[in-house]
């Protein structure tokens, strides 16, 4: 229950009609449904660029309870478009924190609904698939939401990584490091960049359509590929210079949209996943040490096992033990690999951060020889 | 790496009788581990001296040995059998110690057993309070400032050093038992002393308290190749200070962002992978500081405990049935989730619901006790309830404390004034979280009780006000005026109807405000418990309610699927469960539900159960064909009833709490499988059952009942002293008294009426020292079968669950057993029972009187059937339900010897609690002791002692 008593619907592209309780901004939102199962970590879910164009079923049952602050954020904004949620709460009592999850929704014009059945909402996108959706707070006409829900475009096909990759050049960490890192950025997360200036390594992160000539003359010893939305399959410039990059024999590191890419690069096709994997308890088994890791996923595309199986240049190194899903590949003969879950977690289990440690060391090694 | 194929024989070690700190949740998971390695083919030998566990049944295990925890019992086992391998992680401390016992005696060497599931070093460096700390430091885990002080004067020295406050920690204990905080210098001697004696190894930590810091427990699984997951993380209500199985605690953690969760989660597995060897479930627990979000460790615990118990129940993850598998070799991404059963075990469960535990305890039975709360642990039991916000999960967790609370609430019992209030919360009690909820009715802020609370998290309160925001609007209304929306929103905040109808007064009813929600169609829904909220689709029937589906009057399109119990075509059968745990109703009647619900399964039945007692078997996900983890209140039963419409239900198997039930039950049409509500209402009603007794010509004592003091007093002199004084329809004896005179009548009725109002009084007169005896039967309607014959050994006057019983009578003639048998079957045909009764004797110059008749399953019907080697359970219930009669069965009756049900009590949790046995029942467990004749050295003590704690 929220002191926020004003109305809210919520229509489904299939019909479906839930009403609740307004939060965060009125007005009126769309975007493709789909539902994460963390239980910690909303703000970095919330600005995480992987998420643009969507709407986010929280499934735990209450958000917000620990405020927002300034540091647990993944980009410079909130990403998704709207936020659905059983109870959304105002009130917050961490002691760092310096505000509340709706003044931070206000702020950030992200209309959202609560107070409705999200497990019986999570259901229905588990068994009716990934779809489009409305959130209004301030129309409850529903022929004319209807109307407008038709107007969205849907997710397979749109491109959307260059609507979040960065317009300008930057950089992180120590320009006198020994390892020098050019990110191609899709919607990188920024404890990606983290995880890689931890290890003592300078990065230049890049805009998504940056020509390769600019990101070479930066003269890097490995390329990350990052994260981000929409579907891989239409970001044909970003494969085609990918391919240039393993041409190139450098060290090279994909995570999720970079996972994809990196697949496709070799010719191996992705596909839009029925409801995607989105959460922070996702078990994945690292084939080359036999060991096990509890990982965080965000993705609504995947890359397809038939395809990679027939595949001569690749091979499987992680695979998801709930659903036998792709959740890593190495390029034969090469120092590149990538991973379809985000190692960086933020929110979400530590795990799997040693993928790191394997992509400086394989910078390292690169120079070495 | 898979199944380690040279283990063929595994020997679990149970944690022995119910005590405060260690009761039925290792019935729990030493089940689930029998039944887990049996799958496996692997063959279980199991040693327990409880009678009241499901795990010592024959079904559980290849061989039970029903014997004392003692190395002795543990050899004997050892050269009777060939094993393997000991499990000792599932007993908890009781098989712990005891696995140390015997490593240290060089059993497990001397007959080549492994230890499974952990080691010895592992269990000393969590155990042991300072290596624990020094392991600590060693890992650059903070921990508090502590030493460890194996002397009185040692423990001076450094309390000087640390400075006040502190916390007293004794080594090797058991629910905290001899620990406490010391607040200033005063205290610390009598601390030290209770401290240094509660220790096996007489050694202390004394410790920094870090008192208002908050208090997290993860629930870990780690398999032999290091691969650990987090199953549950637990937040405490109540911040540092209190116990945790005494704190309230809600699952998920519901102020912790996911820096804190994982800060927490990395310094776990930190923990767990350098344990040494171990494979199985641990716990381990954190201290928070608020301000600056550091953390300390506080604890490890290398094996299944309460808390995992709790966080199976929480998140639907068998963490006993898991750990078993890990301890025989297999890894945790080799075994499949049980719960969907088509996704992986080595996963982290994500609840889209939130639980929360209360505990239940028992401090009227302890007079002169301590009601504080702090480091040991006080409670008898505890309830678990599922709701989709933390409110609903509260208000739902307190209708099923059975405490008469209709709610979070005391409504009208309250006669506080807020500076009490306020002064009152500063000590963490029983009934804390009651007055914290009239502090924010009195209007005081969210900000002064946190403060007063040492730390109570504002967002806890900031919800609990929210309820009070609530309740103000409805006592705006009458059902008339009351909005929809609004009677919406309280049910959706867990108010129950007659919660609703009480804050309204203006004499509206419970059923009133029900027949109101549902015409306007603000029904029940079942969600499921799924492991990983509702991502995958599973199979596996746990249920809790919610009210989650649109009001009629709400737009409404499209098919969600609101509620996920969908009713069968099949008859089926609801067993109405007990309840917490508590002195007088506690393991044994769940150990009769389960067997209830395997019986109806048998029978071609859809089995259902009911309960809200995380610790229980019975509502273990795969022991019933649908489980509802919901309060045994009547507004739940009610609409339960209502939704599956069962054949019957039935409620001779969850003690008093589900015989409470039956008349409305019956009220409502629905049968009640076996004795007629109105023949149970006669064993139940005094008067009625006297007049019975007297036209069967059976003689019982005299008595009267009485609504006054010199109503009382007179009927005492008529019956003659001295006599028994009683408020009826009550549990265990509660506030029974053994009076002599006038003036201690009207002592005892005077305190009577306070404490129950308006109760009918009853008084017997008291057969003084006689002899008492008591018998457990099964009537079919046409045959009667005497289940067994106990004699007690302490004379009348001691509650019969605190009584010494031997089965079968050792002392009293064959003409007076044959006497008690006659009167018993008498008594069945006229109550004309279906299913059980236990009768009450008391046998005085050779008349046999009756006491009373218990229409149900009763504390001893598990101990006979353990002690015959008969499924008696099973058996009643299906003359129950109608499906046998008696003769289908044969009873062979397996005892040599003698059998005595032993109580055990807690009174060391209690310093400067006597222990003086009356009227009222004590004990919190009991054993069963095996005997081959009288002239057993322990049987002859016991009946030398036999007067000597009998009190009134």
């Amino acid at each position: 229950m929220s002191d926020n008593q004003s109305p809210a619907i919520l229509l489904l592209e299939d019909g479906a009609i839930c009403t609740g309780k307004a939060f965060g901004a009125i007005g009126t939102t769309t975007g493709e449904i789909c539902f994460n199962t963390g239980m910690t970590g909303y703000q970095e879910v919330f600005t995480d660029p992987s998420y643009y164009g969507q709407i986010v079923i929280m499934n735990a049952v209450h958000v917000g309870n620990y405020g927002v602050i300034d540091e647990d954020v993944e980009s410079d904004s909130v990403k998704i478009l709207g936020v659905i949620a059983k109870n959304l709460n105002e009130n917050y009592s961490r002691k760092r924190a310096i505000g509340s999850l709706d003044a931070y929704l206000k702020k950030n014009n992200i209309v959202s609904i609560h107070d409705v059945d999200t497990r019986a909402l999570v259901a229905h996108v588990r068994t009716k698939g990934a779809m489009n959706c409305i959130i209004s707070s301030e129309i409850f006409d529903v022929e004319e939401l209807k109307k407008r829900l038709a107007a969205v475009p849907s997710m397979d096909g749109l491109e959307l990584a260059s609507k979040v990759s960065t317009q300008e050049v930057y950089e992180s960490g120590d320009p006198q490091a020994g390892i020098r890192i050019a990110v191609m950025d899709y919607g990188i997360k920024r404890n990606i960049l983290r995880c890689m200036t931890d290890r003592g390594a300078y990065v230049k992160v890049f805009p998504a359509k940056t020509p390769l000539e600019a990101v070479k003359a930066f003269n890097p010893d490995g390329y990350f590929i990052s994260n981000g939305p929409g579907d891989p399959a239409a970001m044909d410039y970003a494969v085609h210079q990918l391919k240039q990059i393993l041409d190139e024999g450098k060290p090279m590191f994909g995570i999720c949209l970079g996972h994809q890419l990196l697949a496709l690069a070799n010719g191996i096709a992705t596909f839009k996943m029925h409801h995607g994997h989105r959460g922070l308890n996702h078990p994945v088994k690292n084939l080359i040490t036999g060991r096990s890791e509890i990982t965080t996923q965000n993705h609504g595309f995947g890359v397809d096992p038939d395809s990679i199986k027939k595949s001569e240049l690749v091979e499987i190194t992680h695979v998801n033990l709930n659903d036998q899903s792709i959740e890593g590949i190495r390029i034969k003969g090469k120092p590149a690999f990538s991973v379809q879950y985000h190692p960086e977690s933020t929110p979400g289990p530590y795990d799997s951060r040693y993928l790191f440690d394997e992509f400086i060391n394989l910078i390292k090694q690169s120079k070495n020889n | 790496m898979p199944k380690d194929t040279s283990i063929k024989t595994v020997l679990i070690i149970g944690s022995g009788p119910i005590v405060i700190g260690q009761a039925c949740e290792f019935d729990y998971s030493g089940t689930q581990a029998a039944r887990s390695l049996r799958e496996e083919g692997i063959k279980v030998i199991l040693v327990n001296s409880n009678p009241a566990t499901i795990m010592t049944d024959p079904m559980m295990a290849d061989r039970v040995y029903l014997l004392p925890l003692t190395a002795e019992s543990i050899e004997q086992i050892l050269q009777e059998n060939d094993i393997d391998a000991v499990l000792p992680t599932m007993g908890g401390q009781t098989a712990l110690n005891l696995c140390k016992e015997a490593e240290e005696l060089g059993l497990w060497k001397e007959y080549n057993v492994r230890l499974i599931g952990v080691d010895i070093k592992a269990i000393d460096k969590a155990e042991d309070r300072e290596l624990f700390r020094q392991w600590m430091i060693a890992l650059g885990i903070q921990v508090a400032t502590a030493k460890t002080a194996n002397s009185f004067l040692e423990g001076k020295e450094f309390a000087q050093e640390i400075g006040f406050p502190l916390v007293i920690r004794p080594s090797f204990t058991l629910g905290g038992t001899g620990g406490g905080f010391v607040h200033d210098k005063d205290e610390l001697d009598e601390a030290l002393n209770r401290g240094l004696q509660a220790s096996p190894i007489h050694e202390v930590l004394v410790e920094k308290a870090v008192l208002g810091w908050k208090e997290f427990e993860l629930e870990l699984l780690r398999d032999s190749a290091n691969n650990v997951c987090i199953i549950c993380t637990v937040e405490n209500f109540d911040p540092m200070g209190v116990h945790t199985g005494d704190s309230i605690t809600v699952a998920p953690s519901m102020t912790l962002s996911d820096t804190g969760m994982q800060l927490m989660r990395n310094t776990a597995i930190r923990m767990m992978r350098d344990l040494g060897n171990f494979a199985g479930g641990c716990n381990v627990q954190f201290a928070m500081n608020p301000e600056t979000e550091e953390i300390i460790a506080i604890e490890i615990n290398p094996r299944v405990s309460r808390s995992s118990a709790l966080a199976s129940k929480a998140t639907g993850y068998p963490i006993a049935k898991i750990a078993a598998k890990l301890a025989i070799g297999y890894n945790l991404d080799e075994l499949e989730n049980q719960i969907t059963k088509t996704t992986s075990a080595y996963f982290e469960p994500a609840l889209d619901y939130v639980i929360v535990k209360i505990p239940r305890w028992n401090f009227d039975k302890f007079k002169g006790a301590n009601d504080t709360l702090g480091l040991q642990m006080k409670s008898v039991g505890e309830v678990m309830a599922i709701g989709r916000s933390f409110n609903e999960a509260i208000q739902k967790a307190c209708q099923s404390l059975e405490n008469n609370a209709i709610g979070l609430g005391y409504y009208g019992k309250s006669l506080m004034r807020a500076e009490e209030l306020l002064e009152y919360i500063k000590t963490p009690k029983w009934d804390r979280i009651f007055r914290i909820k009239d502090a924010l009715m009195a209007g005081i802020s969210v900000g002064t009780i946190s403060k007063a609370t040492n730390g109570i998290d504002r967002w806890f309160l900031s919800e609990i006000q929210k309820l009070c925001v609530l309740e103000k609007k409805i006592a705006e209304h009458t059902l008339a005026t009351l909005p929809a929306e609004l009677l919406r929103d309280a049910k959706t905040n867990g108010f129950s109807d007659a919660q609703i109808a009480e804050i309204m007064g203006h004499g509206n009813t419970e059923d009133a405000v029900y027949a109101r929600r549902k015409e306007l169609g603000i029904d029940r829904v079942y969600k499921m418990v799924d492991t990983c909220s509702a991502e995958f689709e599973a199979k596996t029937p746990y249920f809790y309610s919610t009210f989650d589906a649109p009001a009629r009057s709400e737009l409404n399109a499209g098919d969600l699927v609101h509620n996920e119990s969908t009713v069968s075509d099949k008859k089926k059968i609801i067993v109405l469960g007990s309840g917490p745990n508590r002195i007088g109703q506690g393991i044994e009647f769940d150990y009769c539900c389960v067997h209830g619900l395997l019986a109806i399964k048998e029978a071609g039945y859809e089995a259902i159960m009911m309960n809200c007692n995380p610790e229980t078997v019975s509502t273990d996900f795969d022991m019933a064909d649908k489980l509802y983890f919901e309060p045994v209140f009547w507004e739940h039963v009610r609409e339960l009833i209502e939704f599956e419409k069962p054949a019957g239900v039935i409620v001779q198997l969850g003690g008093q709490t589900a015989l409470k039930l039956a008349e409305k039950i019956k009220e409502m049409g629905v049968q009640i499988m076996g004795t007629s509500f109105d023949n149970m209402d006669i064993a139940e009603d005094r008067g009625r059952f006297s007049d019975m007794l007297k036209e069967l010509k059976i003689p019982y004592p005299e008595y009267g009942s009485a609504w006054t003091v010199d109503e009382a007093v007179q009927i005492a002199n008529r019956v003659g002293y001295p006599v028994l004084v009683r408020p009826s329809y009550v549990l265990g004896g509660q506030r029974m008294r053994i009076v002599l005179n006038d003036d201690e009548v009207e002592r005892a009725v005077v305190s009577l009426l306070k404490h129950i109002p308006g109760n009918k009084i009853l008084i017997d007169h008291f057969l003084d020292r006689c002899q008492e005896a008591e018998v457990d039967a099964i009537y079919d309607g046409e045959n009667f079968h005497v289940m067994g014959v106990m004699e007690h050994i302490e004379p009348a006057g001691i509650h019969s669950g605190d009584s010494n019983a031997v089965l079968p009578a050792f002392n009293l003639s064959p003409m007076e057993v044959t006497t008690m048998e006659h009167y018993s079957e008498k008594i069945a045909k006229a109550l004309d029972i279906r299913g059980l009764i236990n009768i009450q004797f008391a046998i005085k110059d050779g008349t046999v009187y009756v006491i009373e008749a218990n229409p149900r399953a009763s504390r001893t019907t598990p101990f006979i059937a353990k002690a015959y080697q008969i499924p008696y359970l099973n058996v009643a219930t299906k003359v129950m339900i109608g499906a046998n009669k008696l003769t289908d069965f044969k009873f062979e009756k397996k005892l040599k010897g003698y059998a005595i049900k032993e109580p055990v009590f807690s009174f060391n949790k209690f310093p400067g609690v006597n222990k003086e046995l009356g009227p009222e029942m004590k004990s919190t467990g009991e054993a069963i002791r095996f005997i081959k004749d009288l002239k057993d050295p322990y049987f002859r003590q016991l009946y030398k002692d036999r007067s000597m704690f009998l009190s009134k």
